[in-house]
């Protein structure tokens, strides 16, 4: 029996776990559900650059995890994107690309470029053969000018003058498909995301709550959080929500003071080599 | 069984594959890449520093890309690619669909894409998949151009194709078509099917729309055609699958390599003949509807 020396693990992804997952499914466990981004994100170019938008809705199977979570997250000042499918996968990607992506910076002393990002996302969805669940629509402005990309969990990727992904995907590519020209303004960009990504929110359970828009041109990136609210709270009582004092019954009391067992001492020795 | 996966990367030089059928292990294990075996070898030690190939559990997964929506889509290879030779060079052509299951998600895409100034290559199969064998073949083929001081012939191209293609073939879903002109040999079009055989053809065919082709080429493909009739032969095809098969469609593109250089050419859906039972293209159904006013019924 040949021994092999024992690289230390590099940490990330562990496939040890995945015949045995695929044993149990197969008798019929269910897995947990995992908080995805059940999403409608969107990106389109428009005549200076790019807007890319996305819902602020996060589940967890059934239940909206999340009310309002940012789901267009920065890559690069001049680079965002958006991610849908599983949230920790597409935090995690696209923290780690942003990171490299700077490194990358210092070392070549540039700004960073689309298709920099791009590479670096692909080629580590790739390496995971689809199960680092992200689909990204990866938009920005650098010195080539605008690009607009969409990365599948499979690694392949597409260039698009607008691209839609997520659940609420087929619902924001008819808004697109409809109303989408080439040399829109940037009003009519913004407010034709905000429309697209309204079509997800109100057509798409996995979808909803708000509307976020970035806009990426050159030179300058601007990211309005919660451009829309469509959704707000109905029905809020007038009176308010404050409990006033009085109003639960207390059946004892006890308090304890917590004692310092930590002391300081002044002065002391300095360190010696 | 020792699991210590850490990502999955294709293995070019076939180091894990040969280890494995003379040790008659099926264990997994990290291998590091022999340096005889390799063309040049820090460039794949820099290349594949974080890629070590492991063997053995990775799940087959059918879906062409995997979606919120249809996890276990039909395995197809959604495309109509073909390529032809003429005499002077070739003429690639390919449909622009790529589809997630039912969903198109791209109905503009480019499935011809460029290895070097004069050999490109038609993409069918798991879209991933060809564009990292065309990404790695694309690197390797500059590298030999640098070091062979002239351009690299298509069967070099080919066949480099072919090595990923045949040593991963457990892993990849990846049927393409190799086209290219070199002072050598002129226009050559090679076959690289899934399972990676490589095979020189004078014209080849493949996709999922390719099966409605075989007749048609058997009765329209003649030896020595100029490049018009290559071109219109091309076209013609392309929208023959693309009306009878479903997972083809959209725009038919095409790509022309001679010895002048490449051309690439556009032929939108309207451009595109209709055949049995395909109708005009109109903007809305509503201008069909008002159109037809009854005409008043007279004595």
């Amino acid at each position: 029996m040949v021994k092999m020396t024992d690289l230390p693990t590099k940490g990330g992804f562990s496939f040890d776990l995945c015949t045995r997952n695929q044993m149990l499914l197969d008798k019929g466990v269910q897995m947990p559900p995992f908080r995805k981004t059940g999403t409608t994100i969107v990106g389109l170019v428009f005549q200076d650059g790019v807007v890319l938008g996305a819902d602020t809705r996060a589940t967890e199977g059934p239940i909206v995890a999340d009310k309002n979570c940012e789901k267009i997250h920065f890559m690069a000042p001049n680079i965002y994107c958006c991610g849908a499918g599983t949230a920790a996968d597409t935090e995690a990607v696209t923290d780690m690309v942003s990171s490299q992506l700077q490194l990358h910076r210092y070392a070549t002393g540039r700004e960073s470029r689309v298709v920099t990002a791009l590479t670096l996302l692909k080629s580590h969805l790739f390496s995971y053969q689809g199960h680092v669940s992200a689909a990204l629509v990866l938009g920005g402005v650098d010195v080539t000018g605008p690009h607009l990309h969409t990365v599948y969990p499979h690694g392949s990727t597409d260039t698009l003058p607008f691209a839609t992904m997520g659940s609420g995907s087929l619902a924001a590519m008819s808004v697109f498909e409809s109303k989408y020209r080439e040399g829109l303004t940037r009003e009519e960009g913004i407010e034709l995301v905000a429309e697209a990504i309204c079509a997800g929110i109100f057509n798409d359970l996995g979808s909803g709550s708000n509307v976020d828009v970035c806009v990426i041109t050159k030179g300058q990136t601007e990211y309005l959080r919660n451009y829309q609210l469509p959704n707000p709270r109905t029905y809020i009582s007038s009176k308010g929500y404050s409990f006033v004092k009085g109003q639960t019954e207390v059946l004892s009391t006890k308090i304890t003071p917590i004692q310092s067992k930590v002391q300081t001492v002044e002065g002391g020795d300095a360190m010696e080599e | 069984m020792e699991n210590k996966l850490s990502g999955f990367g294709l293995d070019p030089t076939g180091v894990e594959r040969r280890t494995f059928l003379e040790e008659g292990e099926s264990s997994l294990k990290q291998s590091l890449y022999s340096l005889s075996l390799s063309l040049s070898a820090s460039l794949y030690l820099a290349c594949f520093l974080l890629l070590s190939l492991k063997l053995g559990f990775i799940l087959l997964l059918l879906s062409i890309y995997k979606m919120d929506l249809d996890l276990s889509a039909p395995h197809s290879t959604g495309t109509t690619i073909i390529g032809v030779t003429y005499n002077g060079g070739v003429v690639l052509g390919a449909d622009s669909r790529t589809s997630t299951g039912m969903y198109v998600a791209n109905r503009a895409s480019d499935k011809i894409t460029e290895l070097t100034d004069n050999v490109y290559v038609c993409r069918s199969g798991s879209a991933a998949d060809t564009q990292v064998i065309s990404d790695y073949v694309r690197y390797f083929l500059h590298q030999h151009t640098i070091q062979l001081g002239q351009p690299a012939t298509v069967k070099v191209a080919a066949n480099l194709v072919r090595l990923l293609s045949y040593q991963n073939k457990n892993m990849l879903q990846a049927g393409v078509i190799v086209g290219g002109w070199d002072k050598y040999e002129g226009g050559q079009i090679y076959s690289v099917p899934l399972g990676g055989t490589i095979l020189r053809q004078p014209f080849s065919i493949g996709g999922s729309g390719s099966s409605y082709l075989y007749g048609f080429f058997d009765q329209a493909w003649k030896e020595d055609m100029t490049h018009e009739e290559a071109e219109q032969l091309v076209v013609k095809a392309a929208s023959l699958a693309m009306a009878r098969d479903g997972a083809s469609g959209g725009v038919v593109r095409t790509v022309t390599i001679n010895a002048e250089g490449v051309t690439r050419k556009f032929y939108g859906g309207d451009t595109l003949p209709l055949w049995h039972d395909e109708l005009e293209p109109t903007n809305s159904l509503l201008d069909l509807l008002s159109s037809s006013v009854p005409e008043p019924m007279s004595t």
